[in-house]
């Protein structure tokens, strides 16, 4: 893949450690404006380092306010940090109103803490993609951990949150019976729980009905990060899993951690344990896994997007869908005899290819 | 809707700088702009110059929207500017103000490289058109 010369120079104003020059690659990725492909693809070479952390949880559960304090725990630390908050958009207008800058106030005048905010722009699948390919513009551009931070809701966010190598799911007290809620989405995929706002009413109790929830859920070879089935997996990593009863799971069980994200208290409990969930994942091998897992989802994420917009092209050949969807309301064909017209002529190019003389997918695009 | 398809919209910042806890008119602009299809990120309350400037670059804002009803625009807008000239974002970002300004010190904002002031009374749908039509292409 080649660039053309002022990607170029973004690229190298990046590398070179330009803030600006980040902004705009995370713009371009947004925008999906052309050459961004090439752009990303180049920054592959230059990612890996960074440390990439996902938090999420219900709508006013707190997440702003923890992730300024862990930015600002880091940045004490000595490390840089890169924020990607995501706010949903108007299905409607398009519009979103991006407020969640407004409580990163820690943030504030230290260039080095690089808060973005992103929404979904009516693409439902395109975000979790683009939040990917701003994360590796952050890792590219030296920063050290990554934030994403998204509201918890729908299969959406569990992508974008997937892309993380650790997810954090704030469980507000008093949750109740949202926590038999939270049960199946969530539980999946969160490697720690935190209860913020633990100085109010029925912190205790949610903190209980988290941890009944984590024993049960290992029981039933329910909890345990990438929620996949690693096979054997004999390597006993050096945390105290407690209830370590079957080898399916990865041996990790989900830490429980109370803060109060306005008063900073809890952070560093939290943050020795968004560590220790790191070293887990690399010393029980589940690291290499799961980017595995995560760049197969690149992939076919990739793929799906670009037959997609083949199958668009091949839709407005075959008149568009408005005038398809017409003649099904008119009775006189059906979504499925449509489908199978539509795809006819690339089921034919796909045949060819595979029984004509090929020397390399060099006819690709 | 492709997912292919080129995803561009309008990105906003509407800010509040320095002692002025009048936000009100930032809020309806902030909606206002919203429902208009637009990407709005909105400062908060109370925002040093530098904060503003961080964020207009970070998160590379097309439009720059700064509502001040103090009387410092004098001196806040000035640091504004020279920030956005340092991060090399001043030449294409839309730079907007609103809020109560004088008629005598627009010139001088102007020159500074402010695009326009919208005064109060200036309906809605005038500074929507005005952006739509003087947001930088990139």
């Amino acid at each position: 893949m080649t660039m053309d010369a002022d990607d170029e120079s973004l690229l190298e104003a990046l590398l070179a450690g330009e803030h600006r020059a980040l902004a705009r690659v995370i713009s371009k990725i947004e925008n999906r404006s052309p050459g961004y492909r090439e752009l990303v693809s180049e920054l592959y070479a230059h990612t890996g380092d960074a440390d990439v952390i996902g938090i999420t949880g219900s709508p006013g559960a707190g997440k702003s306010t923890l992730v300024d304090k862990l930015a600002e725990e880091y940045r004490d630390r000595g490390e840089t940090v890169g924020i990607i908050a995501i706010d949903p958009s108007s299905p409607f207008s398009g519009g979103a109103v991006l407020g969640d800058r407004i409580r990163m106030a820690s943030a504030v005048g230290d260039m080095d803490v690089f808060v973005r905010s992103m929404s979904a722009r009516g693409t439902l699948g395109g975000l979790s993609t683009a939040t990917a390919d701003a994360v590796k513009a952050m890792d590219a551009f030296g920063k050290d951990k990554i934030i994403i931070e998204t509201v918890g809701a729908g299969q959406n966010e569990i992508d974008i949150v997937r892309t993380a190598d650790t997810v954090a799911v704030l469980v507000p007290p008093g949750s109740g019976d949202d926590i038999q809620t939270l049960k199946a989405g969530i539980l999946e995929i969160a490697d720690v729980f935190v209860v913020n706002k633990a100085d109010r009413d029925g912190a205790d109790r949610t903190v209980q009905e988290l941890r009944e929830m984590v024993h049960l859920g290992e029981e039933s070879g329910l909890a345990g990060g990438s929620g996949g089935h690693h096979g054997a997996d004999v390597m006993s990593s050096g945390n105290a899993a407690v209830d370590e009863t079957d080898d399916e799971d990865e041996g990790w069980t989900p830490p429980i951690v109370e803060t109060v994200a306005t008063k900073g208290t809890g952070i560093e409990t939290f943050i020795d344990e968004l560590a220790n969930h790191r070293m887990h994942l690399v010393d029980s091998g589940t690291h290499a896994e799961k980017v595995r897992q995560r760049h197969a989802e690149e992939i076919r994420t990739l793929l799906r997007e670009d037959v997609h917009s083949l199958l668009e092209d091949e839709l407005a050949e075959s008149g568009g869908i408005d005038g398809l969807a017409e003649a099904v309301r008119l009775g006189e064909t059906d979504p499925y005899s449509i489908t199978s017209d539509v795809l006819a002529p690339v089921e034919a190019c796909v045949e060819n290819l595979e029984t004509g003389p090929r020397e390399d997918g060099s006819n690709r695009e | 809707m492709s997912s292919e398809q080129e995803a561009e919209s309008i990105r906003c910042l509407v800010a509040k700088v320095g002692l002025d806890g009048h936000d009100r008119g930032a809020h309806v602009i902030a909606r206002a702009f919203r429902d208009a299809g637009f990407e709005v990120i909105y400062s908060g309350l109370h925002k040093a110059p530098e904060e503003i400037v961080q964020a207009a670059v970070q998160e590379d804002v097309d439009v720059l929207g700064i509502s001040i009803l103090s009387g410092a625009h004098d001196t806040l807008v000035p640091k504004i500017m020279d920030g956005l000239e340092e991060y090399g974002a001043k030449e294409d970002t839309l730079v907007l103000a609103g809020g109560v300004i004088p008629e005598e010190d627009r010139e001088g904002l102007k020159e500074d490289g402010v695009a326009a002031i919208f005064g109060p009374g200036t309906s809605i749908e005038e500074t929507i058109e005005f952006v739509r039509e003087n947001a930088p292409q990139r």
